[in-house]
């Protein structure tokens, strides 16, 4: 009997002792993704030009891309990603639970989220700020005019605090309309159950594109916010973290390089030591960050530099019809900026 | 069992006694319990420390800065993050609670039409429900709401229904009368009302077990709740200035507004739900042996005096326990506001957690709050089945 008891209580405390060796994750994120042979990426799902399936069902976007970039820069193979469509209340859930390896889905980076949310944002992949959108019907010039106005917004979004703030500050009264699903929210709009629509002034653009009559529809001048839209990884693993920001800063390199798409390969041949740097060919960078030195390569090969991913997506030839602004490199007036890749 | 009667006899090893053995397993099943408990407790809290995620109910205290559409209470903005989760649950509670009676009372009706001789009747009663039931409520919700903001017209064009009534997109909007101090005194004499009903009620039916004289106790009752409010306005000088709504700018201001959001939750709720309360109280009401319509109609009672006096306190046993599941669905089904934009809990809950990013601590208060919905009603109709039970003489 007593030995019997013996066992019993070495059992428990062997039990006590290996829970904490439980309770830490599974391995680096890295090491996960690896093993499971693509990346997840959590992404919008819904808006047109940053993350949405075309008609045959393949997925199109500046958040698409970004994603597409992180597979090709730790597989070399740009397809080996699953994106997984979330709303803007499930999102940052989804990263901390570790349901996604990253959240590529125009997610605005906020003191807030990246620190007691948990999350680390990296290089901004869009310069965005908020507008309001109205029916042209409406003959209404200016935000400040929209006192006693319904605005339909997405619920869990900077937008929903900085609409409250907006009105708050200019004494106005309003009523929102809250719809979690941002094609729901559109059709309430469009169909007239709000007087405005509210979102990322690019959002707005989105959405306007897809909508029954774009021309009825007016996007006011005042921008009331500063949205750097970011993608983001969890707090607690610095690799994965760097992994994913020099796959932003590749694409953002490559076009301050010259280096495209189509001219890649001629400029392995290249010259010059940042262009040969940056391409793995004097070696360094790809062991860094625990990747193939071909990692840029891979990139600027598959997905394109950033002003292409631009242009492809949400630039003036596209339905969006957006201008570089403060997206454009900051050589040319704009924001975006790559430190060294050495 | 014997070893305890000849306790000198033999004495029965600790292994083979089967009382000890039975504690030894409860310890058991109480220690895996505890240890379940303690692992998913210590691996979440390892995990949010590891991640740096806040914990902690602290939040509630902050200021919410998120705006919500409509309140029963006074909400704005600058409150805080508890007074908007109050008023989340405040907006569920309402349309459950309205939700519940509206679908007790259709069901009821369609339960019996169901049932009726009348072959056209029936027939409507087992359409209603037999499509109501099948198509999933959230399906439901979004057809409701897209009628409401598809096919009425914006408020500059809002369609005129009586004077100071009207409908449009954002929702019926309605004359009220302009607060007064008499109206506190009408709510008042309404709950005397209510309560001079109840003591007449107990009167009356006293009265006809000794004497068997019948009281219309529903008839006197009715005038009763009627009278007493109006007599007050009356004295209190009949004010009758009203707050009827004007448009202007975007909508209408002033009078009072029920919401397309609210108004297609409640509609979809109501409807899907009753389909199944009338399943509920056709089958009570086929529980009740038809011996007992005959011996009623051999006494010489009316087809509604049998239904009243005969057939409905009998099925209300068999009624009772389903009926409080359905409205248990109904109160959880509420949650599907989220799709139409009706705030509720649900949605308050998950605009505030993403806002502060704690999902553990928004997950278990929506747990509690539905918790104490759920157990509320059960222990009220728990006691209410208990009072409709049969009781044996």
């Amino acid at each position: 009997m007593t030995t019997r008891k013996k066992i019993a209580a070495l059992a428990v405390m062997l039990i006590l002792v290996t829970l904490p060796a439980m309770t830490s994750w599974a391995g680096e994120t890295l090491n996960a993704v690896r093993a499971k042979g693509y990346v997840t990426v959590g992404v919008n799902g819904s808006l047109f030009g940053f993350g949405q399936p075309d008609a045959k069902g393949v997925w199109k976007g500046l958040d698409v891309d970004t994603g597409r970039a992180i597979a090709a820069a730790v597989f070399g193979d740009a397809s080996k990603v699953k994106f997984i469509p979330l709303t803007a209340v499930q999102r940052f859930t989804a990263l901390q639970s570790g349901e996604i390896d990253v959240l590529c889905r125009n997610a605005t980076r906020t003191l807030s989220r990246d620190t007691a949310m948990g999350l680390n944002f990296v290089t901004v992949n869009y310069y965005d700020g908020q507008g309001f959108m109205v029916s042209k019907k409406l003959g209404v010039k200016s935000a400040k005019e929209l006192d006693g106005a319904t605005v339909c917004v997405l619920p869990g979004t900077t937008t929903e605090q900085n609409v409250a703030d907006f009105f708050r500050t200019n004494g106005m009264k309003w009523k929102p309309v809250v719809i979690e699903q941002t094609a729901e929210l559109a059709k309430a709009f469009f169909a007239g159950r709000c007087d405005v629509l509210t979102s990322d002034a690019s959002q707005l653009a989105g959405t306007r594109a897809v909508s029954p009559n774009p021309s009825e529809y007016v996007i006011l001048p005042e921008i009331i916010s500063k949205e750097p839209l970011a993608p983001a990884v969890r707090h607690g693993d610095d690799q994965w973290r760097d992994i994913v920001d020099y796959a932003v800063l590749a694409m953002i390199d490559a076009e301050e390089l010259g280096i495209t798409s189509k001219n890649v390969d001629e400029m392995l041949k290249s010259k010059n030591p940042k262009v040969q740097r940056f391409l793995g060919v004097i070696k360094g960078n790809g062991k860094s960050l625990g990747l193939d030195e071909k990692f840029a390569y891979n990139i600027i090969k598959q997905v394109g530099n950033y002003g292409e991913v631009f242009e492809r997506n949400v630039g003036v030839n596209t339905k969006l019809g957006l201008k570089r602004g403060l997206n454009a490199l900051w050589t040319q007036g704009g924001l975006m900026y790559s430190p060294p890749f050495k | 069992m014997t070893a305890k009667e000849t306790p000198s006899t033999t004495r029965t090893s600790f292994w083979h006694d089967p009382e000890k053995r039975a504690i030894i397993f409860q310890l058991l099943a109480l220690a895996v319990v505890l240890l379940v408990g303690y692992y998913l407790f210590a691996n979440t809290t390892a995990n949010l420390k590891r991640q740096n995620i806040a914990s902690g109910f602290g939040f509630l205290g902050k200021e919410a800065s998120f705006e919500i559409g409509e309140s029963m209470i006074s909400y704005s903005a600058a409150d805080t993050y508890g007074r908007a989760l109050l008023v989340g649950v405040l907006n569920t509670l309402k349309v459950s609670f309205i939700g519940i009676i509206l679908t007790v009372i259709l069901g009821t009706l369609v339960g019996i039409a169901r049932l009726s001789s009348n072959w056209l009747i029936s027939k409507i009663a087992a359409i209603y429900i037999e499509v109501l039931q099948d198509i999933p409520v959230l399906l439901q919700l979004f057809f409701w709401y897209g009628i409401f903001y598809q096919f009425f017209p914006p408020p500059r064009q809002a369609i005129r229904v009586l004077r100071g009534v009207f409908i449009s997109n954002r929702g019926l909007v309605f004359a009220v009368p302009a607060p007064d101090p008499i109206h506190a005194w009408m709510g008042a004499a309404f709950l005397a009302a209510c309560l001079g009903s109840y003591l007449l009620r107990r009167w009356a039916r006293r009265r006809q077990e000794k004497t068997g004289r019948y009281f219309p106790v529903f008839r006197v009752s009715l005038l009763l709740l009627v009278l007493l409010p109006l007599l007050t306005w009356l004295a209190g000088g009949a004010p009758t200035k009203m707050d009827v709504p004007v448009l202007r700018g975007f909508n209408f201001v002033g009078g009072r507004n029920i919401s397309p959001e609210f108004t297609a939750l409640l509609l979809g709720l109501v409807l899907y739900t009753s389909a199944f309360v009338a399943e509920v109280v056709r089958a009570g009401i086929q529980a009740v042996s038809h011996g007992q319509t005959e011996a009623a109609m051999s006494l010489g009672l009316r087809p509604g005096q049998i239904l009243n006096l005969v057939i409905l306190p009998q099925a209300m046993r068999v009624i009772i326990p389903p009926l409080t599941s359905q409205m248990l669905n109904l109160t959880k089904n509420s949650s599907l506001a989220v799709a139409i934009g009706y705030p509720d809990f649900v949605s308050v809950t998950n605009t505030t957690i993403n806002q502060t990013g704690q999902a553990m601590e928004g997950i278990a208060l929506i747990m509690a709050v539905y918790l104490i919905f759920s157990l509320t009603t059960s222990v009220f109709m728990n006691w209410y089945n208990k009072k409709a039970k049969l009781v044996e003489r």
